[in-house]
């Protein structure tokens, strides 16, 4: 019950980086509202993972950690290329 | 689960979700994209680590501790680089204007 309502605080923390993501002046505020909602997303994860008892959304959580690393790796890589 | 390693697992959880509150706080409201990038590289990776582990301690059980510990690496490897790459790609671009 208690984690359900983390869980729920998370998905609010993750969804809170959404105006960012959308007004975001510059390209580095998107970026960075992009990495925050990736790492809500795996926190999100792994509290409904100790909620349920379901060790299976750990590995979920793995997956969406290291496409989030991939993500901020591919802005920096095409930014410097354009430069 | 004895009972000790639940209530540990509680407040790991809940300090964790507060770090991640208070990450997405400084995203929303900080007025720069230096402060922004402060609050975030920082709040959100010790948040992150407070959970699996608090999640870990949930579990009560040895074999998530691999895939939530590879998760703590992933996310502060990643998220410590990704501040610097992206500071400096940002201060590239505000100098050549």
């Amino acid at each position: 019950m208690i984690l359900n309502f983390l869980a729920l605080c998370t998905l609010f923390a993750t969804l809170a980086a959404l105006p960012r993501l959308i007004l975001g002046p510059t390209a580095a505020d998107r970026i960075l509202a992009a990495q925050l909602a990736g790492t809500g997303t795996v926190a999100t994860l792994i509290v409904l993972g100790a909620a349920d008892n379901a060790p299976a959304m750990f590995d979920t959580a793995l997956v969406f950690a290291a496409l989030s690393a991939v993500t901020g790796l591919a802005f920096v890589a095409l930014r410097r290329k354009r430069l | 689960m004895t009972p000790i390693l639940y209530v540990l697992g509680l407040t790991l959880t809940t300090a964790g979700v507060g770090f991640l509150l208070i990450a997405a706080l400084g995203v929303w409201r900080l007025p720069d994209v230096m402060s922004r990038l402060h609050a975030l590289t920082k709040a959100d990776t010790a948040g992150l680590t407070l959970i699996a582990l608090g999640a870990a301690c949930l579990t009560g059980r040895l074999d998530t501790l691999l895939a939530l510990g590879l998760c703590i690496i992933l996310v502060g490897l990643s998220g410590a680089t990704m501040g610097h790459l992206i500071a400096r790609t940002h201060l590239s671009e505000t100098d050549s204007e």
